[in-house]
């Protein structure tokens, strides 16, 4: 997976899955363009609207801490978000990121060096970040990872397997 | 000397070897693990749509997996009450024998209770605070809704080994200083993040003096260091509550021998770190010099002593969630209350934990106290802890509450502040009209 081109949405530390996704609209909201509308509202209001396809977050320390919701990281999917990179994730997030075949990349160095707007491109072959501040290798992804994100998610890696 | 086994090893370490069938584990191996309960609740329904892109007609063991309706209930909204409907023909449908109805209460309790989950076992819940069941020695991991039809299809889930923090335990809670205090003290210190991935293994003589309710609280609270599980080492108070909680599943008032004999069986499946065990980080905590501690919006690590927030005026205070809203935490309440009012403009709120916990503060008599003083009691669940109903919050309002998060809009808008406390700081300030110390309370 390589990433071009994509632009660079930035936000600070902790950002947690009720900012995320709010919690009174867990049980509730199930279409993805429903989800997808409320992504970030109470963090970014113009996030869900401006948002493009092919789009990343760069953000700091414990991104996605809080509550198991999916939902953290489906309304970013559905909103086309190909990648988190952040200085530390949350493990439940970071799990379902992984498991619904959103990037997520542990990379302490690209919260100084990348800012809102930059485009980046996101090698993970290579396990490095190209951005306008230069080049920013992170650790590569362990092997269990990477064969769930290259399947697609979670759910259709333990079908082929299942059927392999 | 070179097998594993011989090594010295953390509880995460053997917990997962257990689970995944296997001698010992190192730390950062992916092991398949077993869960022994899979637990979800509201989402349920959510979790059966994924799971059915597997294509079978049956979850791979019923009789392994809990369900409770907790989070929303009773239904606030249609489309709340069509997701519980979907999830109550799904029980049926897959014969779900433990399945929790709309007031039974929050699924760490009730689980608790009914002694589903016991020492040395791995409970994988669609849930972020299953870290709960380190209270009594168990793994307890959270999961996505991904994570759990998986494990509905397959039963299994890959975990890795974490590593492990040992937090040592030392002296006793003064009176009104509860392991809330000790665990917002423990997230401040150490941070939002301090715990990220690790098992918080708690050691020390101090284990054994907190109350069972109590150790309920800190290994909850574990969730907000950030851990993948919690560990307090288990002792013979565990071992006679979860043998008491699986025999009146059978009988009112089981025979001594009986307890006696469950409590040694449970005794046999805990797990215990060993003196060596190789853990990442050691840290001392002393009980006995905690005092009460407020985290402040919109962090948990945001703490401050509870005497720097008497300007803080309180529009709610709410006593109730899987942290505090066990029988122990409504009679620290009761007793703060006692002969005193609830401040003018300011509303008590208080939501048991279970039903069994407010069935027992009503055969107390203390919820007709309680009620007679001004309090508004919920439906035991998980009321508005994450902002669906049951005293949600206006903008600029304040709330102080004993749940365990304070993030911004948790309460249902952006525009309000959560103060998170523990039972005695939410019942004084709800006297006070002010964040209050229970001390500045009981002295007038």
């Amino acid at each position: 997976m390589s990433e071009r081109g994509s632009r660079v949405w930035k936000y600070g530390d902790d950002v947690n899955t009720d900012l995320l996704f709010p919690g009174k609209y867990t049980y509730t909201l199930r279409d993805p363009e429903e989800i997808a509308a409320h992504a970030l509202e109470d963090l970014d209001p113009e996030f869900a609207t401006g948002v493009r396809k092919g789009d990343v977050i760069v953000a700091g320390r414990n991104f996605g801490c809080g509550s198991s919701r999916e939902q953290a990281v489906t309304c970013l999917v559905y909103n086309g978000v190909v990648a988190v990179v952040a200085e530390s994730f949350a493990r439940i997030f970071y799990r379902n990121a992984i498991n619904n075949g959103l990037l997520a990349v542990v990379c302490p160095d690209a919260v100084d060096s990348i800012e809102a707007g930059d485009s980046i491109e996101i090698d993970l072959e290579a396990s490095t970040i190209r951005s306008p501040a230069g080049e920013l290798p992170f650790a590569p992804l362990a092997p269990t990872l990477r064969a769930i994100l290259a399947s697609g998610g979670l759910i259709a890696h333990i079908q082929q397997t299942l059927s392999a | 000397m070179s097998s594993p086994a011989c090594n010295p090893q953390t509880f995460a370490q053997k917990a997962l070897a257990r689970a995944a069938g296997l001698e010992a584990t190192t730390v950062g191996q992916i092991v398949d693990a077993r869960p022994d309960i899979a637990l979800s609740h509201d989402n349920s329904a959510a979790i059966r749509l994924i799971w059915l892109r597997f294509g079978r007609d049956q979850v791979w063991d019923a009789g392994r997996m809990a369900i409770t309706l907790d989070h929303a209930v009773p239904a606030p909204t249609t489309r709340h009450a069509l997701n519980h409907a979907e999830i109550r023909r799904f029980v049926v449908e897959q014969g779900i024998d433990n399945f929790f109805e709309a007031g039974e209460g929050i699924c760490h309790q009730v689980l608790s209770e009914e002694a589903l989950v016991v020492p040395g076992q791995l409970i994988l819940g669609a849930d972020s605070h299953t870290p709960h069941f380190g209270w009594m020695g168990a793994f307890g991991a959270g999961v996505g809704r991904s994570e759990m039809a998986a494990i509905w299809a397959t039963g299994e889930l890959w975990l890795q080994v974490p590593e492990a923090i040992e937090i040592e335990i030392r002296g006793e809670l003064q009176p009104w200083v509860s392991a809330k205090d000790l665990a917002l003290e423990i997230i401040g210190r150490l941070g939002a993040d301090g715990g990220l991935y690790k098992s918080v293994e708690f050691t020390g003589e101090g284990v054994g003096k907190l109350p069972l309710s109590e150790r309920m609280t800190l290994a909850n609270m574990m969730a907000e260091l950030g851990c993948k599980s919690s560990y307090l080492q288990p002792d013979d108070a565990v071992f006679s509550y979860l043998a008491r909680g699986r025999l009146q599943q059978a009988a009112a008032s089981p025979r001594d021998e009986a307890l006696e004999e469950t409590a040694q069986e449970l005794e046999r499946g805990a797990l215990y770190p060993d003196p060596e065990a190789p853990y990442e980080q050691r840290h001392c905590f002393d009980a006995g010099a905690t005092e009460p501690r407020v985290a402040c919006p919109h962090t948990v690590d945001n703490t401050v002593s509870v005497g720097e927030l008497a300007h803080v005026k309180v529009d709610q205070a709410f006593l109730g969630t899987c942290t505090n809203g066990r029988l122990e935490d409504i009679e620290i309440v009761h007793r703060i209350l006692d002969g005193r009012k609830i401040a003018a403009g300011t509303r008590l709120l208080i939501v048991p934990a279970s039903r069994r916990v407010l069935q027992a503060a009503i055969r107390k008599g203390w919820i007709d106290d309680l009620l007679e003083a001004g309090a508004v009691l919920g439906t035991p669940g998980c009321g508005p802890c994450m902002g669906n109903h049951q005293g949600v919050l206006a903008p600029g309002e304040v709330c102080i509450s004993s749940a365990n998060r304070n993030f911004q809009g948790r309460m249902g808008t952006r525009e309000a502040e959560i103060y998170l406390a523990s039972p005695a700081v939410v019942a004084a300030s709800a006297v006070a009209g002010h964040i209050a110390s229970p001390a500045e309370v009981l002295e007038t």
